[in-house]
């Protein structure tokens, strides 16, 4: 048993030890979602959204994130509607088969901002700007990584040439062809909220973070439930099987 | 025929007369009898077949909503966790399923190799054993190449190029197995048909497995044979509720990890769809593969790290001739004991090393551990069972006491 208790603890540091990363490692954040328990905060998501739609829609699709969905975000359809109104889509081929533009509906998906990677390419001088539906989730520590990486813009140190790119600590390889996207008062926030540099970072932060993992919060809670039940059949299960072979010292 | 009604107690007793499945299961699952004696480590058998179980029903479920072409798979996988109802539950319990069934089939395989369970006569069922685990390998791969991210794609490219070590007719093989010259939509599409067949198969291996199993019943802690009816109980209830018991609880931790940490045994780079231009810093695979990559790249030649890591396994085909101890339990044999430990640490020395670059001191663990593996089977087990001098068996399960 001690042997065991040695192996398993050896294994899950092994685990912990998965990939070394030579960029610097992000800078911890306490946000609201980052407890086993803590949700998403819906304000901080809808004020995120509002960065997302007026600075980095620009470069950056959602294309995962239907505008149906953001009504967990506490919107209702109405507002739901208008916010899809900003975006023009490609219609289906009307009778003469041109394909005209028409805003956004509910059920559509983020509109693109590029037609395709190419365009995408060109504009951005040869590196394109990744989906952010996923970007929480495909990088490690992600929602620290995100934050750490928009806060932290900085002149290269002397001798460091970044190229066409700018120089980024917590980017691998410390150059990024992505140019400083915010730097505070880019918005103004319509619930009154002061739209400083950092505000603004962690209120779009929490919304990649629920455009990553929708499921966040039903997670969270199913999983109470259940570990819980879970909990109480293994007791009783091992009540039972005490009982049971009780029965066969005697 | 009035005989025949007489014995038709109810609809069972109609059925079981003529198609004896009801007593085939009272026979192999109520009162087959076990020895009496087992501990928890006999509960990852059937913990394993309920992770197989698992990853059937909600593999086939994925199966329904996933598209197996290289421009959808990886949105198929996103529609999945987003639009159907509980996807995300089903998708993460498959994910991490895989993860359990290895975790629970590795203990499986260190309690046979600890209670000398594949010696005589159980080299069969060891060998099933062994096959499964092969199956389980090739399945889990080419599963994780389906959702179509990064480390799909480039675990994918790494793997099957592999075989273009063999000499002569490995470029023809690789190409034959992508079904084109890289791997693209064909090496997808067979990759899902055969992940999709090759379970059903693992349930005719396993089938197998309990088959031989049941021929001769389980070995025991202390490895000596039973005698009679004094050394063994039925199956039902006492195994039943044991196994149960170490389910829940085992569960208890799978779901923890669904619910909370779905994406700790993940890599982030999966869900970064793939992209044939741009390779990823680090190529790893699944932490369960990770002691055998890291054999794979401990040897210098590409052919040799081939062989190297297929011989890893199939040395365990020869382990019960490998073993010469007549001893089967490590309980009374006291050097193979402290044997064990250490060869459990090199297994996991091996995995740690897999998840590190290959470069510098890491080059260097790795190649120590690898020839400790095969130390470990081809020249320290052969040797000791010759020398070691055993502790006195019992004489019966019934009675360990006595030999003290
Ligand atoms: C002018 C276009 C542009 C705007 C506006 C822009 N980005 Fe980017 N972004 C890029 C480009 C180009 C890249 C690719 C950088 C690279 O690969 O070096 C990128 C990359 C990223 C990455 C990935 C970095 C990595 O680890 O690979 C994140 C995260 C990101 N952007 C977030 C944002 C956010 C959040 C906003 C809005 C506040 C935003 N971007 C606005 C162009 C833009
Ligand atoms: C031996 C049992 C099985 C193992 C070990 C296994 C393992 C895996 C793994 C590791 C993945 C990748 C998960 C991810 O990273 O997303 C996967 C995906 C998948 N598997 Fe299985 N699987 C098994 C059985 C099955 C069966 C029986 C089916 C269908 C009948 C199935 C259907 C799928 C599908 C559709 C996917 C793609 C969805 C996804 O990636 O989440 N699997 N499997």
């Amino acid at each position: 048993m001690k042997n065991f208790i040695i192996i398993f603890l050896l294994f899950s540091y092994t685990l912990n030890l998965f990939s070394a990363e030579e960029a610097l490692k992000p800078e911890q954040y306490n946000f609201s979602f980052s407890k086993p328990l803590g949700k998403i905060n819906k304000n901080s998501a809808q004020r995120g959204l509002q960065v997302f739609i007026e600075v980095c829609a620009s470069c950056h699709g959602l294309k995962h994130v239907a505008y149906r969905s953001l009504e967990e975000l506490g919107y209702n359809k109405d507002q739901v509607n208008s916010i899809a109104a900003q975006f023009q889509i490609d219609d289906l081929p009307n009778e003469e088969g041109e394909i005209l533009k028409r805003k956004a509906i509910y059920s559509d998906y983020f509109v693109e901002p590029y037609k395709n990677l190419n365009e995408a390419k060109t504009a951005n001088n040869g590196a394109y700007p990744p989906d952010l539906s996923l970007m929480v989730k495909a990088r490690k520590d992600g929602a620290n990584y995100v934050r750490s990486l928009l806060l932290g813009y900085n002149e290269p140190p002397s001798g460091f040439d970044v190229g066409e790119g700018y120089y980024n600590k917590y980017m691998a390889g410390n150059v990024i062809a992505m140019p400083q996207p915010l730097y505070g008062d880019d918005v103004e926030f319509s619930d009154g909220t002061k739209a400083t540099l950092e505000q603004e970072v962690n209120d779009l932060v929490t919304f990649l973070t629920w455009t990553s993992m929708p499921d966040l919060e039903n997670r969270r809670a199913a999983g109470i439930k259940v570990i819980f039940f879970l909990l109480v059949m293994t007791i009783l299960f091992y009540i039972s099987y005490r009982k049971i072979w009780s029965e066969l010292k005697t | 025929m009035a005989n025949l009604n007489k014995k038709n107690k109810g609809v069972i007793d109609w059925i079981d007369y003529r198609l004896p499945i009801v007593s085939f299961l009272k026979h192999s699952a109520v009162d087959y009898p076990t020895p009496k004696n087992l501990n928890y480590w006999w509960n990852f058998g059937s913990l394993a077949g309920f992770f197989l179980l698992v990853q059937i029903i909600t593999g086939i479920i994925l199966s329904m909503h996933y598209t197996a072409h290289v421009d959808h798979a990886f949105d198929s996988i996103e529609h999945i966790m987003r639009n159907v109802n509980h996807g995300w539950l089903i998708r993460y319990i498959h994910m991490n399923g895989a993860s359990f069934f290895f975790i629970v089939v590795y203990i499986h395989i260190f309690r046979g190799l600890y209670y000398g369970s594949y010696k005589a006569p159980r080299e069969l069922l060891w060998w099933l054993g062994i096959l499964i685990l092969l199956l389980m390998m090739a399945t889990a791969f080419m599963g994780y190449v389906l959702p179509w991210g990064q480390m799909s794609f480039w675990g994918a490219t790494v793997i099957t190029n592999l075989f273009s070590a063999i000499p002569f007719i490995g470029e023809s093989i690789t190409q034959w197995l992508w079904g084109g010259y890289s791997v693209d939509n064909p090496t997808l599409s067979r990759f899902y048909t055969l992940h999709f067949l090759l379970p059903f198969l693992i349930v005719g291996v396993v089938i197998l497995h309990i088959v031989a199993l049941h021929t001769h019943g389980s070995n025991n802690p202390l490895g000596i044979d039973k005698k009679g009816p004094q050394d063994t109980i039925p199956f039902h209830p006492f195994y039943t509720i044991k196994d149960l018991f170490g389910l829940s609880f085992v569960l208890t931790i799978f779901f923890t990890v669904v619910f909370f940490a779905p994406d700790y045994l993940g890599h982030p780079d999966n869900y970064v769809p793939a992209d044939p231009l741009k390779t990823p810093a680090h190529i790893v695979p699944e932490w369960y593969f990770l002691p055998f990559y890291a054999i794979l790249r401990a040897i210098p030649d590409k052919l040799g790290g081939v062989i190297a890591m297929f011989s890893a396994i199939f040395v365990l085909f020869l382990l019960p001739w490998l073993d010469t101890s007549k001893v089967r339990s490590a309980t009374f044999r006291p050097i193979y004991k402290k044997l064990f430990w250490i060869f459990v640490l090199d297994a996991l020395i091996l995995g740690w090393v897999g998840s590190k670059p290959a470069e510098g001191i890491y080059i260097i663990i790795s190649r120590l551990a690898t020839l400790y593996y095969f130390v470990h089977f081809l020249i320290l087990l052969p040797l000791l069972g010759k020398f070691e001098k055993n502790r006195p068996l019992p004489e019966s399960i019934g009675k360990p006491v006595l030999a003290e």
